[in-house]
């Protein structure tokens, strides 16, 4: 199972996407679709959203249904910061991260005292909470958001180092895009991963040997909640605004959906989930205003009959040899 | 390169022979999904309506609109806005009936240097400090329309008001603005929580206890039908009712078909009405009844005006349309005719206008309307203009 | 406190709570039974609403269209069940919540597409329309008392069914033990479909009650969906009695925090900052009531045995 998590059956897929988000900023406007350079900056923020999910998601097995609150808070702070005229990013981010990371740390340690259904309907309370915190907040626009005029600003010692221009912002992007998958890869991996994934089968075998599983999830979780915050913080910084409605229910829906579609528990699965997920839905609803008609029915058969997500499907298909 | 030379050759085509004629490309970004369908829909009915009336033609550019569907989702709209400017790049974008998709949406238009014009949202932010010399606005700002109420309510004698409405941005931007001008007493308010409550026995029963003069409300969508048929059912109903943007064109057959009687009679102010008396208006609203068999809303309304006024500019500047500052001159000077009568744009380009009171009544068919029956404000600018910096 | 207004807030609360009821009622027997998430289930409640409206419009009568829309809406949740949600009932929640959100998109989209945008509006028969008077000098507007009545002759009928029946004995012995029921001879593929489309019709019945005084409207299931959700949770999954006093739990603090909830926070916040923070906490007042109560009792008020 971990083995297979970055390497061997997606290999070729992982390199091709990698590939494509890599060289997309000169390709698409080579072809005349200058616009897919946005459609690809909004696939790679919400695959670092959906990254931080599947953390526990995929390797711890709770099933948050509130996590779009954290990418919400992330924005929030931002905007807000923005919207009382401070923007330099070397507060404005590392705050960000902090006040998502709290959040988690709360609504983590209630939610964590319960389990199963419990546990993904006390998550989606919170983000409902948190939501709500955002239509009542008339000083911030309330439910119709609050623009960022003017993006996160990095100036050291006289060197501006802006995210102002689309294509740094797009490479910033997808650098952090790699280190968060980066580091998923070295927590999963280690000692606390080994714990974390235990625990999701076998959590009170651990604590009898004396492993304090509570705590290890608790911090996944919050890990968890503060990559979801920095997909906040892009997401406000490219969107240039916030509304209550990116933390509504159904886009936690929708961050599920994107983890589970890449298949869970698999290191690039989000990615590809998040790329097919957006890709589907830009692709469908350019053909019919109807389209939830085929997507639905399309999301249904995709839980139904494709174990593993795609990363499964891929993986089946790559392991024959070629020719075949 | 290629498209400048595809650019010029048309340009060259153009000139010698005229049936080889150049367009002008709409974005038209609207609600065609969910529930909220109804307003777009309506929208869509009118802007194509306008086109069929104007031939197809805006000067010598054959006309062509792009709708798009911005899911009552500000991210969506935002995408599909994206869309119109980079992919399809429209010369105009248009439309926008929620303030959080225009919000979220004008930052595209305008960095990209292209004219934004609103058929429906006028949020605050817009009317003042965040104005844009590209941004016009063809329906009204948020405050007017109840400002305008509170005048009435004055014109009545009454003394005493409740207020519910929705705890969201354009709930409190319509309370802020009849509490503006009202100058009896507010007994009573509660701010409901949005959009999910849709039963307001609570609040009901705490009105049947205040005993005021009247009621001010504002449900926009789906909500109105519901409040004014709970406000029946609750016995309110010898309080007599006030509102904005709740009783619309929409509503009426629905409420008709509910058999909510209570409803006749209603007093509500708007900038329009269907028996406003000109050409332009009658027109509009006759042809819009032949073709789809209902009165056409205050929306609908706005987004037939958009396209004349387009035009109007379009015509003005000899069909450039890329050039951003004659067009921009030319949409300030209003100079169409509109299906409200006579208006012009303020500092900040959103309309100085007359705001009417309106009943609703039974036409000559039995069919519920709305009828003028008086003006409460007379050429009114909104109160952001004064923070607007152009 | 003047105890008229007070009695008469305390029947608005009641007769939420019923509403959600209802919805929980089906829910929480598919969750305790089945095991299944089913976040369609408020899709169900919107099309019983619809196939109600328009048999009302049809018939010119709302009491026939109700008669005839319950059996309508059973079949509908059995032939939902048969098709596409029978496959779930071995998988884990996710992949439930997961496939049954797809189904909401689809269902929203086929009822804007065969009823259009607009919903549907009806009429409230003439002999509920109007007031009645209660002692205490309340006056209650008589179709809302309708609603208390049968939500109470329902959970009056549920009780009946599950505590003493034959098919309410399999319900029982099902929910702790699916395969003892099975070796019993009993079609057990049979009596899940038979509790989901009963859940189904009382769904769809709250839908049905709800239709004269809103309307029939895409999207209406989502409104209410969560709160159903919530109501279960707080009453423990499975359990109908958990879910009718939740139901009620709920819907009384829900209204009681919008009739009191302002003049409480004048008494130690400045009229502005009381004017922000009521409608803002009397949103969340029903999620901070399940955080509380899931803090101190991780399974609901009323655990199900054996889980």
């Amino acid at each position: 199972m971990i083995s297979t998590m970055f390497g061997k059956p997606t290999a070729w897929t992982t390199t091709v996407l990698l590939v494509v988000f890599a060289l997309m900023p000169f390709v698409a406007p080579a072809i005349g679709e200058a616009f897919y350079v946005d459609v690809f900056t909004r696939i790679m923020i919400w695959s670092i959203a959906a990254v931080g999910l599947n953390l526990i998601l995929g390797y711890g097995g709770m099933v948050s249904f509130g996590h779009a609150a954290y990418i919400g808070i992330g924005g929030y702070t931002v905007a807000i910061f923005g919207f009382h005229d401070i923007t330099n990013g070397f507060i404005q981010w590392p705050v960000a991260l902090a006040i998502s990371g709290l959040a988690a740390l709360v609504f983590g340690a209630i939610s964590l005292r319960t389990r199963g259904v419990y546990f993904i309907m006390i998550t989606l309370a919170f983000a409902q909470m948190v939501f709500f915190l955002g239509v009542s907040a008339d000083k911030y626009g309330s439910n119709d958001g609050l623009n960022v005029w003017n993006r996160s600003t990095f100036e050291v010692a006289g060197l501006d180092l802006s995210i102002d221009d689309n294509m740094t912002f797009y490479y910033v992007i997808f650098a952090l895009l790699l280190l968060v998958i980066y580091v998923t890869r070295r927590i999963v991996n280690s000692r606390f991963g080994m714990v974390i994934q235990g625990a999701r089968s076998n959590d009170t075998r651990l604590q009898t040997v004396g492993v304090p599983t509570y705590a290890y999830r608790l911090t996944a979780f919050v890990i968890s909640g503060v990559i979801c915050g920095l997909a906040g913080v892009l997401q406000a910084n490219f969107e240039q605004f916030v509304s209550p409605d990116m933390m509504d229910w159904p886009r936690s829906g929708e961050l599920m959906f994107m983890v589970i579609m890449g298949g869970m528990g698999s290191l690039f699965g989000p990615v590809l989930g998040a790329t097919a997920f957006l890709i589907l839905s830009e692709v469908l609803s350019g053909i019919t205003i109807h389209w939830h008609l085929i997507f639905g029915p399309l999301l249904i058969l995709l839980v139904l009959y494709v174990r593993g997500g795609l990363t499964g499907l891929i993986g089946k298909f790559e392991r024959r040899p070629p020719g075949v | 390169m290629m498209k400048q030379l595809l650019g010029a050759t048309a340009a060259i085509a153009l000139m010698s022979s005229p049936a080889f004629a150049e367009s002008i490309k709409i974005g038209f970004v609207t609600t065609l999904t969910t529930g909220a369908a109804i307003i777009g829909v309506d929208q869509r009915k009118a802007v194509d309506l306008a086109v069929e009336h104007i031939g197809g033609k805006m000067g010598a550019l054959d006309v062509e609109i792009v709708y798009e569907d911005d899911e009552f989702n500000p991210q969506k709209g935002k995408q599909k806005t994206e869309k119109l400017v980079k992919a399809d790049d429209v010369d105009i974008v248009a439309g926008y009936i929620w303030s959080h998709v225009l919000l979220a949406s004008a930052p595209v238009v305008l960095n990209a240097d292209k004219i934004l014009i609103s058929a429906n949202a006028g949020p605050s932010p817009l009317a003042g400090k965040n104005c844009n010399a590209n941004f016009f606005n063809v329906s009204w700002q948020n405050d007017q329309t109840p400002m305008a109420l509170g005048e009435v309510l004055n014109q009545r004698g009454i003394d005493s008001l409740y207020v519910i409405a929705p705890n969201y941005a354009a709930g409190k931007d319509m309370v802020a603005g009849v509490e503006r001008t009202f100058k009896g007493n507010v007994v009573g308010k509660d701010m409901t929580t949005w959009p999910t409550q849709i039963d307001w026995s609570a609040e009901f029963t705490k009105v049947k206890a205040a005993k005021p003069g009247a009621v001010f409300t504002f449900y926009p969508g789906k909500h109105g039908p519901a409040f004014l048929k709970q406000y029946a059912q609750a016995g309110l109903s010898d309080v007599p009712l006030y509102s904005v943007y709740t009783l619309d064109s929409l509503s009426l057959p629905r409420l008709q078909q509910a058999k909510m009687d209570g409803v006749l009679g209603t007093t509500m102010t708007q900038f329009w009405s269907p028996d406003i008396d000109n050409a332009q208006n009658k027109r509009f609203v006759d042809d819009f009844k032949a073709k789809h068999g209902s009165y056409p809303s205050f929306y609908a309304a706005q987004a037939y005006d958009s396209i004349f006024l387009i035009k109007s500019a379009v015509e003005a500047t000899g069909g450039k349309v890329g050039d951003i500052d004659a067009m921009r001159a030319a949409l300030k000077k209003a100079d169409f005719a509109s299906v409200r009568g006579d208006f012009r744009f303020g500092n900040n380009h959103f309309p100085i206008q007359n705001f009417y009171s309106r009943e609703v009544v039974a036409d000559a068919d039995g069919k519920w309307t709305t009828k003028l029956s008086g003006v409460a404000l007379k050429d009114h600018q909104d109160v952001y203009a004064k923070d607007c910096k152009m | 406190m003047d105890l008229t207004f007070f009695a008469e807030q305390l029947l608005n609360g009641v007769q939420l709570g019923i509403l959600l009821f209802l919805l929980a009622a089906g829910l929480t027997l598919v969750f305790g039974i089945m095991d299944l998430v089913n976040l369609a289930h408020g899709s169900i409640y919107m099309v019983g609403a619809f196939i109600a409206a328009t048999l009302t419009l049809w018939t010119d009568s709302f009491i026939i269209g109700l008669l005839l829309a319950l059996p309508l809406t059973l079949a509908f949740g059995m032939v939902l069940e048969i098709v596409a949600l029978r496959t779930l009932y071995a998988r884990g929640h996710m992949d439930q919540v997961l496939a049954t959100f797809g189904l909401i998109l689809f269902l929203n989209e086929l009822v804007r597409v065969i009823w259009g945008p607009a919903g549907l509006a009806i009429p409230l028969p003439a002999f509920l329309d109007g007031s009645i008077s209660l002692p205490l000098g309340i006056v209650y507007p008589t179709y809302r008392m309708f609603i208390i009545l049968i939500g109470i002759a329902v959970a009056v009928g549920l009780y009946w069914l599950v505590a003493k029946t034959r098919l309410g004995m399999l319900i029982r012995a099902g929910a702790s033990n699916r395969t003892m029921v099975g070796a019993l001879g009993v079609n057990v593929r049979l009596l899940f479909t038979a509790v989901f489309g009963l859940g189904a019709m009382l769904a769809g019945l709250g839908g049905m009650l709800i239709a004269p005084i809103n309307q029939a409207q895409i999207g209406m299931g989502e409104d209410i969906l969560i709160l159903a959700f919530v109501v279960i949770v707080i009453g423990g999954i499975g359990s109908i009695r958990g879910a009718f006093i939740a139901a009620l739990l709920a819907g009384v603090i829900d209204t009681m925090g919008r009739a009191f909830l302002d003049v409480a926070l004048l008494t130690f916040l400045q009229a502005n900052a009381a004017e922000t923070a009521g409608p803002a906490l009397s949103s969340m007042l029903i999620y901070i009531l399940m955080a509380a109560i899931l803090f101190f009792r991780p399974q609901g008020l009323f655990p199900p045995r054996g889980g």
